[in-house]
Parts: structure tokens; C-alpha cells; sequence
């Protein structure tokens, strides 16, 4: 024994002591584990729940079918196609490079978009889908569908996608749409959860843009249960979204297209309204552009071009574009001096060739002058002296009422983009903006549509239009959204006196019908639908006094942007108003010359509603109008698109 | 000798030994262990591979070790002791320079049917050196400084090498239950309040060094003291794992989602789910009153452990055995304390329910000599 029992007792009372104690820390101890356990699994149960379903539970959002738009017959201008990708998933498809090189003898692939998906792979989890080639055709995707168990990890995916069938000839009314950029997101307050999809597609102008609430639908939802890397495990739920709703436009799309291959490749605008209720049938702005160039993102050589042209290919030049609309303004003078009794329609006017104003001589476009003119033969030859002489006893306020009356000066509530407001002087507006006072030349001037007065082509033909009905006619160009009928006022009467009325009607048939009207070469024959006009040819610089004394350079001497802008406006028929036009032709030269036939043959085109028999048209026009036709037959699509050259 | 002391008539004798084992001991092991391989079960959703499988074989081996183990006389097993210690020290200082590198840390030696970590070894030999060399001190010498200063080197040499692998966890299960032991054996209280005090002024000074050339932890231990005291400065980085536990647990509730239908470890938000984060799969399934089972299945081991130390008349015995249970009661506190956000994430398994080989067969090693402690104890 080395150690006496004694000894050995004490020490080992001495370790049951310190084993109690440390027993009983021990059991302090796991209470305290025990405590915390509860606080957290008890007491803070919820928040943690709630925190472990955010952490499981991923919204991933279903975007809608974009509404798609139709003209005023059913005629789909935008519409949804489907789009094809071909997608890759890198876990799935073991050896990348040796898919994508047998990916590559079947379809063409681009080396651009390749590199940028080997990187996304690199940095992306395994299980997610990188896209390999956008866009691809039918033809295309058939193959990799054929070939699909020699190619492991390739998705074909369907989404859609915009297209404009149409191409070019809706460019300017319903615009385009366009992947999401981060200006469109900074420009909308709280956007929509969409539009952070990839690839979501936005309008960008146009009625595309200006209805996007309507067009855009609602975002379905599936709510799918994810693991910590971000792989969907499965899916919990799935909320169908709302599919956009479908447009129909009061556009005619075989006007429309008419018209834009009839305006050609001149810088021109025109306009076609229902005088009667005020649906704009065509709206047409050239040159155009083709708007699926922008749905994928345009290339900056394809932008370039555009934005390079001088005839300005994107503007919408017939609710953008403003232009002085001379002789075309002189029914409002007219209008406003027979309504406030200045003048009745037998009084004369002699017209030397100009009139002095304050030690100001304002010309006639006539040197030699008109001699005695009516309110008729006025507005028939155009004489603007007349007009200085009733503008003058008229005063400014009240020409520029009448006006008003007529829609100028207006910006009419459409969905397009950047609608001009023109401009319809008046005394407050030069003391305003110019900080002038209103001079008497002023109101000579613009008695004929110039100096200050500027109008869209649109505004002309509301003008045109109220004056042919009496009725404060109103463009309207949305038919129906989702199919209900887009309420719209019934137009209700100006309160001029249709007598007034009728004379200015009946001088303006004479513009087109008589012998000595301006626009007698384009005149129509065929009485059902014979037209009443007026012509208009406004000035785009000063021809200085040193100038009319050499004589006036004649246009054609003139470069391009110098030259005069050539209007016309008319409704017809003549007997039973159905359609006011506007037609400008930016740097046209003449009215008459310029805008005068186009607006004849628009007018046969919409009144007939197709291309019209040669008979309406005067005999010696015939030959030249058949060829046109027959060269206009070929460039005009149908109602899906092809054009009668693809028809070949 | 103490063990001169026993009267041999009352000492059980061959397979008699089996009925004087501490059979609710064994019972409350098997029961734990069960729980582990269930969770490893549910974590592999719902799947015997890739882990319950293994680690029912592994237990069950681990079991007839421990019997072995148990009916090895006890006083054999002092007898070895301080070879037992000097070997797991060389075996340590041998993964220091050949051992394979796993995990950002040298920890094990491939024996090739298994990797053997000495620093899990390491855990019971220090006790059993401890143990031994107590019995064999003269209990008047236990608080002398130079009888003080050899136990404590004895400690401080493994946790010197084990920290330098580095494995905080098991470093600080070295120190505190080297010290427990050195307690059991009646050390004189004013020690412990130097040291106690001491290791106040390490911790001050281990945060004071951070970023100095004497930087005394690697950034990586800073950095997990850091997500400990604030988790959620860094919720996906360093903070995830505690954060991410701590959702687990607390969305358990009072009963648990349901076997098998635990959301965060099933989609791998949980790191480690089947290692040291095993507890909150646990809670998250069968909830506070799972939780708490397993915590209360514990207790039970560890009274036990404490009764059978107190009954046992051999010093080092009841040594051994309190020495034993401490460093299973520190494994299973500091992984609980760990997983619901008390303590930094330190890498300690929860006992007998982790995967792992190592850890299982030493704890059932451990286990064995309590058996063996509690058969051939003095009657």
C-alpha cells in the first residue's frame, strides 16, 4: 500500500465533491442549451419560418403575349411570331466544345454569340440554360430537332417575338418595339417586375410605346422551390399571366400601303380621314424604314443610315412635321370674313399684283395680277392679294378664332409619338414668345398661310374635314381595345352658317374642277367621286426685293432644301363628303404640280377602295396612270405582307 | 496499487462480465447513434447511401471494439496509458509532416480501411495519461507547482500540435478537458483562476494582435469569431453557415416540419448538413421537442457517466471516467452552442450523430473504458 486509506478517502471525497460540481455545471450548462433551443425554435419560430420559405422559394415570372394590332379590317400589322433559340445546358451536355462544333455543321452560328455563352458558362451554375444562337429559323430548328439525340444538353426554346409584316408602311404610326434598356427602365417610375426579364420586349415609339399599358398583359407567376445554388427543385404553383390586349387601328392597310408606295421616295406626308366621324384611314410619313430592324436591336450601320438621311426616314413627318401651310389656309381667311360679314361671297377685290401694307409691298404669286377677283375665283386661282385685302379688314383675333375653330393650332389626343401642336398665331402668342407686338403685316401674312402659321399634315386634313362636314371632326385612331369599340363623341356642329360653308365647298370644287383652278390637271371625272381641293405652295425662305427684281428663281434651279413645300388638301365627293386628304410634299416645288395628283390618286384609291378604273381620271392622264399602276401593283403588299414582286 | 485493494472474488470473470456491464449506458449510445442514422437518412433524402450505410457498419464495429474494450481488465488499460499518450503525440507530430491534406487542414493518416485522426486519439489518451498520472501521484503533491507543471505540458504539447494543423475545436476540447481532469484530481482552485484569468488576457491579446506581424490566428479563425459575433455582416459569406443554421433550426418550430421534410437542409442551404450542422436538420424535422430529446438523451450519458465515476473507489477509474465524459459532454455543447449561434463555428462534430469514422470509434473506445472502469471496478 502506498498511500495510507485515510489519504485515499479524503482525495476521493474531495473528486465526488468537484464530480457533483462539475455534474451540476454540466447540467446548468445544457439547460441554458435547452433555453436557447426554445427562444429559437419557440419563441422566434415564425420569423425564422418565414425566412426559410424566402430562402426556398423562388417567383419566377411567366411574361404575357404582347396584344398585337390589327388594321380597321382584321389586317394583323403586329403580331407575335415565334422566335427560336437554341439553348445549352453544361451539365447536361458533358463535352461544350464537341457539342457546339457538331451544333455548328447543322446550323450557322455566330462566333460573337459563342463567346459570350462560353463565358456565361464559366461563370453561371452548371444547370442553367446558356443561349447558344437567337433568331434561328424554322428550317434551322427542324434540323436540331431531327438531330437532337446526337447533341445532349440542346434546348431548342420557343418565345415570341414581334414582327410588322407590313414592314415599312406602319413604321411611323405604330412604331416598334425593343429589347428593355436601362434609359426605359430610369424613365418609369416603380417598373414592372417584366420588364427585368431578359430580352422583354418594349415599345420604344409609337402606338407600340404610347399604348404599352394596354399592349404589354399582365405577368403570370409560377412560384418554384429552389435549392441554395438557385436549381429548381419543383414547381409549387403556376398563375397564368393576362395576355396584352389586341388593337384594331381605323387604319386601312391597303390605303396605307397604297399611298406609301405611292409617295415613293419623296419626303412627303399624307393624311386620310373620315370627314364624318374622323378615323384617320391612312397616315402615312416617307420614306419609311422597316421596324423589324429595331426589335432585335438595329445595327449602328443600319442606324446610321437612318438617322444620316436627309429626307429623315424616322420622323413621322404627318403628325410631327409642321409646315407653313400657305394658299391651303386661305379657306379659313375665306370662312372667317363671309362668318363675320366683312365680305360677302360677290364682293371683288382688284389685284394689281400686290398690295401695299404700311410702305410694305406684298406680292401675289401672280405678278401680273388677277385683276377683279370674287371670294371664287379667288380661292379657284389662288389670288393672295385678295386675301391680304380681306385679312386687313378682318384683324388677327378673329381670323385666328376661325381658326382655331378648324383645328389648328390643336394637339389632338392620340397614341403616337411627338404630335406637333403647330402653330395658329395670335397677339398674345407674339407678345409672349417673341416679346413683339402683333403688326399689320403680320395678320397680311399669315391671311395666306404664312409668316407664323405652321400645320401638321394631320391638322390640315381635320381642316379640311370640318370644313366639309360643319362638324368639329376629331381624329380618332384607335377602333377598338380588346375588342371594345374605343368611345368616341359623335362631332357636333361648328355653328358656321352653311351657307358660308357651302360657298367655300363650292370654290374649293372649283379649285379641281375648273378650267382656271390650280389644281384643274389633277381633277377627277368620274362624278361619284369627284373631288374639291385647294392647293398650296408655302415658302421656305425670303425672296428679298433684289430678287423679284431679277426675276424669282424658278424652284427647279434651287437646291433640294431651299425649294417649296407643295401642298394640297381636299375632300371629296364632292356632292356627299366621306374623306378629307392632306398631302405635303416637303421641297416639292408646286402645290399643283407637286402634291395636287398624289391626292387625286389617294382619293381615287380610298373612294374606290382599291386601284380605280382608268375612266375616272381625265384621257390624257390615262397612259401615264395605267403605267403607274401597273408599277405601284408590284410594289404594294397584300394583307400579309408579300409584295406583287415576292408573288412572281 | 489501488487495484490491490480489490477484493478479486467480487470482480466479474470472463463472459460474466457481460452482465456487470453499464448495460443503460449502452442502451442510451445505441439510442443516440439511432438518431444519427436517421438524420443521415433524411439528409441524403431519404437514401441508406451515400451515408447511413457506412456509418451503421462503422458503429456497429465501433460497438465490439467497445466490448473488447470493456472486458480488458481496467487496470491493463492504466497500464498503457503513458504509452498510449507518447504514441498519439508521435502520431500527431507524424501527420504534421507526411499526413494527407484535406479540408485546408493536415488531420489524418490513411490506414487504408480508414483515416485515422490522431487529434480524435488524442482526446482520450491525454485523459487516460492525465488519469494515471493522478492515481499515481501522492494526492498531497497535486498542487505543487512542480508536480502542476508536468500535467500541464502533457496537455499544452497535443494542443501546441493540433492547433498548428490547425483544429480549433479540438484544442480547446484538449485544454478544457485536460483541465477538468487535472480539477477532478483535486488541483487547487487558485490555479484555475489564474489560468481562467490568463486565458482572459490571451483572448484580449489574440484580438489585439489581429493584423500585426504577431498575429496569432490564421485570418480564417478571425474571421469566424467575427460571423459569430455578427452573422449577419456577411450572410452569404462567412455568416451563411450560422445564419443559414440558425433559420433551419428556428423554422423547425415546436414539432418539426416532419421526418424527411426539412426545406433548408434537403435544398442545401445548410452547409455541412451531414457533419457538424447535423443537429439542425434534426431540429428543423422534429422540432423543439426533437431537439430537446437528443439534448435530454445526452444528459442521461452524461449522469450516468457522473454516477458511475462517483461509485467506482479507484481513483483513477472514476478519473478516467469523469475525464471522458467531460470531453463528450464538451463535444456535443460546443456543436449545439455552435449550430444555434452561441459560439464561432469551431469544426466540432455533434457526437456519436456527425458522420464520421474517427470520431464515432474513438468515442466508442472511450466509452469502452468507462465500461471497463465500471466492470472491474473495486467492490
Amino acid at each position: 500500500m502506498r498511500r495510507p486509506g485515510q489519504d485515499n478517502a479524503e482525495s476521493h471525497r474531495r473528486l465526488s465533491r468537484r464530480a457533483l460540481l462539475l455534474g451540476g455545471a454540466q447540467i446548468v450548462f445544457m439547460s441554458m442549451l435547452g433555453l436557447r433551443m426554445r427562444y429559437l425554435q419557440v419563441d422566434q419560430a415564425d420569423q425564422f419560418r418565414l425566412l426559410a420559405e424566402e430562402n426556398r422559394i423562388n417567383i419566377r415570372l411567366l411574361p404575357p403575349a404582347r396584344g398585337e394590332i390589327f388594321d380597321r379590317n382584321g389586317v394583323p400589322i403586329a403580331v407575335n411570331e415565334p422566335s427560336y433559340r437554341i439553348t445549352m445546358v453544361r451539365e447536361d451536355a458533358g463535352d461544350v466544345e464537341q457539342v457546339i462544333s457538331q451544333l455548328s455543321s447543322l446550323v450557322d452560328l455566330d462566333e460573337v454569340t459563342l463567346n459570350r455563352a462560353r463565358a456565361e458558362m464559366k461563370r453561371s451554375a452548371p444547370f442553367l440554360p446558356v443561349t447558344l444562337a437567337d433568331h434561328i429559323s424554322w428550317e434551322e430548328m427542324s434540323r436540331i430537332a431531327v438531330n437532337a439525340p446526337s447533341l445532349p444538353g440542346i434546348t431548342p426554346e420557343v418565345g415570341l417575338s414581334r414582327q410588322y409584316p407590313i414592314r415599312g408602311d406602319f413604321a411611323h404610326v405604330v412604331g416598334y418595339v425593343g429589347p428593355v434598356s436601362d434609359y426605359d427602365l430610369s424613365k418609369i417610375e416603380d417598373p414592372d417586375q417584366l420588364l427585368r426579364i431578359p430580352r422583354f420586349q418594349i415599345g420604344k415609339v409609337g402606338v407600340e410605346s404610347k399604348l404599352e399599358d394596354n399592349l404589354r398583359g399582365k405577368a403570370g407567376a409560377k412560384r418554384v422551390e429552389v435549392n441554395s445554388v438557385g436549381r429548381v427543385m419543383r414547381e409549387l404553383d403556376r398563375r397564368e399571366g393576362q395576355q396584352g390586349a389586341d388593337l384594331q387601328l381605323t387604319l386601312d392597310q391597303s390605303l396605307q400601303s397604297y399611298i406609301q408606295a405611292r409617295l415613293g421616295e419623296e419626303s412627303a406626308a399624307a393624311v386620310v380621314i373620315d370627314c364624318q366621324n374622323g378615323d384617320i384611314l391612312s397616315l402615312n410619313s416617307s420614306p419609311s424604314f422597316d421596324p423589324n430592324l429595331f426589335v432585335t436591336g438595329i445595327s449602328v450601320a443600319d442606324y446610321r443610315d437612318l438617322t444620316e438621311n436627309n429626307y429623315r426616314p424616322l420622323a413621322a413627318k404627318s403628325v410631327q412635321g409642321t409646315y407653313p401651310p400657305g394658299s391651303t389656309f386661305k379657306m379659313v381667311t375665306a370662312l372667317a370674313a363671309l362668318e363675320e360679314g366683312i365680305i360677302t361671297p360677290e364682293d371683288t377685290v382688284w389685284c394689281p399684283g400686290h398690295l401695299e401694307v404700311s410702305n410694305r409691298r406684298f406680292h401675289c404669286w401672280k405678278r401680273a395680277g388677277h385683276g377683279h377677283v370674287d371670294l371664287e375665283e379667288a380661292l379657284r386661282e389662288s389670288c393672295d392679294v385678295y386675301f391680304y385685302d380681306v385679312a386687313l379688314k378682318l384683324g388677327i383675333d378673329k381670323l385666328s378664332a376661325v381658326a382655331d375653330r378648324l383645328g389648328l393650332g390643336h394637339k389632338f389626343d392620340l397614341p403616337l409619338s411627338g404630335i406637333a401642336r403647330g402653330l395658329n398665331p395670335t397677339r398674345e402668342w407674339k407678345e409672349r414668345v417673341r416679346g413683339q407686338a402683333w403688326v399689320v403685316g403680320d395678320t397680311v401674312n399669315a391671311s395666306i398661310g404664312q409668316g407664323n402659321v405652321l400645320a401638321s399634315p394631320l391638322q390640315l386634313a381635320v381642316m379640311t374635314a370640318r370644313l366639309a362636314s360643319g362638324k368639329d371632326i376629331t381624329p380618332r385612331l384607335v377602333k377598338s381595345v380588346d375588342g371594345i369599340e374605343t368611345p368616341h363623341p359623335e362631332a357636333q356642329s361648328l355653328g358656321f352658317n352653311a351657307n358660308n360653308l357651302q360657298k367655300i365647298r363650292r370654290a374649293m370644287f372649283t379649285v379641281s374642277n375648273h378650267r382656271r383652278g390650280t389644281a384643274y390637271g389633277s381633277r377627277i371625272i368620274e362624278d361619284a367621286y369627284r373631288m374639291a381641293g385647294k392647293t398650296g405652295t408655302s415658302q421656305v425662305r425670303n425672296i428679298t426685293a433684289a430678287e423679284r427684281a431679277r426675276g424669282v428663281t424658278k424652284n427647279e434651279d434651287l437646291p433640294w432644301e431651299r425649294r417649296d413645300h407643295a401642298l394640297f388638301v381636299n375632300f371629296a365627293p364632292y356632292d356627299n363628303p366621306r374623306i378629307a386628304v392632306a398631302v405635303v410634299v416637303e421641297h416639292g416645288g408646286g402645290g399643283s404640280t407637286a402634291a395636287a395628283p398624289i391626292a387625286r390618286d389617294i382619293t381615287l384609291q380610298a373612294l374606290h377602295g382599291g386601284m380605280p378604273p382608268l375612266d375616272a381620271y381625265p384621257t390624257k392622264d390615262r397612259k401615264r396612270i395605267e403605267e403607274q399602276q401597273k408599277r405601284l401593283r408590284a410594289v404594294i403588299p397584300d394583307r400579309d405582307g408579300n409584295r406583287g414582286g415576292d408573288r412572281a | 496499487m489501488s487495484y490491490l485493494e480489490y477484493t478479486v472474488k467480487t470482480v466479474p470473470t470472463g463472459i460474466r462480465k457481460l452482465l456487470y456491464l453499464n448495460w443503460p449506458l449502452i442502451l442510451l449510445l445505441a439510442a443516440v447513434s439511432g438518431v444519427g442514422f436517421m438524420m443521415l437518412f433524411s439528409v441524403a433524402g431519404g437514401s441508406f447511401s451515400p451515408w447511413a450505410e457506412p456509418q451503421m457498419k462503422r458503429f456497429g464495429m465501433a460497438l465490439v471494439l467497445m466490448l473488447i474494450v470493456a472486458m480488458t481488465p481496467i487496470w491493463f488499460w492504466r497500464s498503457i496509458s503513458g504509452f498510449a499518450y507518447v504514441g498519439t503525440i508521435v502520431l500527431l507530430i507524424l501527420v504534421e509532416v507526411m499526413g494527407s491534406v484535406g479540408m485546408g487542414a493536415q488531420r489524418w493518416i490513411d490506414l487504408g480501411f480508414m483515416r485515422l485522426q490522431p487529434s480524435e486519439l488524442m482526446k482520450i489518451t491525454l485523459v487516460m495519461a492525465l488519469a494515471a498520472y493522478y492515481d499515481w501521484l501522492a494526492p498531497e503533491r497535486t498542487s505543487r507547482p512542480l508536480w502542476i507543471a508536468l500535467p500541464v505540458i502533457a496537455i499544452l504539447l497535443p494542443t501546441a500540435l493540433v492547433l498548428r494543423q490547425p483544429d480549433l475545436g479540438t484544442s480547446i476540447l484538449l485544454v478544457t478537458g485536460g483541465g477538468i481532469v487535472m480539477f477532478m484530481a483535486g488541483v487547487h482552485w487558485g490555479y484555475f483562476a489564474a489560468v481562467i484569468g490568463m486565458i482572459g488576457g490571451l483572448v484580449t491579446a489574440v484580438f489585439q494582435s489581429r493584423g500585426t506581424t504577431w498575429q496569432l490566428l490564421k485570418d480564417y479563425q478571425y474571421r469566424r469569431i467575427d460571423t459569430f459575433l455578427d452573422p449577419s455582416s456577411d450572410p452569404l459569406g462567412a455568416g451563411y453557415h450560422i445564419t443559414q443554421s440558425k433559420i433551419a433550426l428556428g423554422s423547425g418550430g415546436w414539432t418539426g416540419r416532419g421526418f424527411m421534410q426539412g426545406t433548408q437542409s434537403r435544398l442545401n442551404f445548410l452547409p455541412e448538413k451531414h457533419t457538424d450542422f447535423i443537429f439542425t436538420t434534426l431540429a428543423e424535422e422534429f422540432g423543439f421537442l426533437g431537439g430537446i430529446s437528443l439534448l435530454g438523451l445526452y444528459g442521461l450519458i452524461i449522469l450516468f457517466c457522473i454516477a458511475a465515476a462517483l461509485v467506482n473507489r479507484d481513483r483513477f477509474s472514476s478519473l478516467l471516467i469523469l475525464g471522458i465524459t467531460t470531453t463528450f459532454f464538451l463535444f456535443f455543447a460546443v456543436n449545439m452552442s455552435m449550430v444555434m449561434g452561441m459560439a464561432p463555428v469551431v469544426g466540432v462534430p455533434l457526437p456519436l450523430v456527425s458522420y464520421g469514422g474517427s470520431a464515432m470509434l474513438v468515442l466508442m473506445v472511450a466509452f469502452g473504458l468507462v465500461q471497463s472502469a465500471h466492470v472491474h471496478r473495486p467492490r
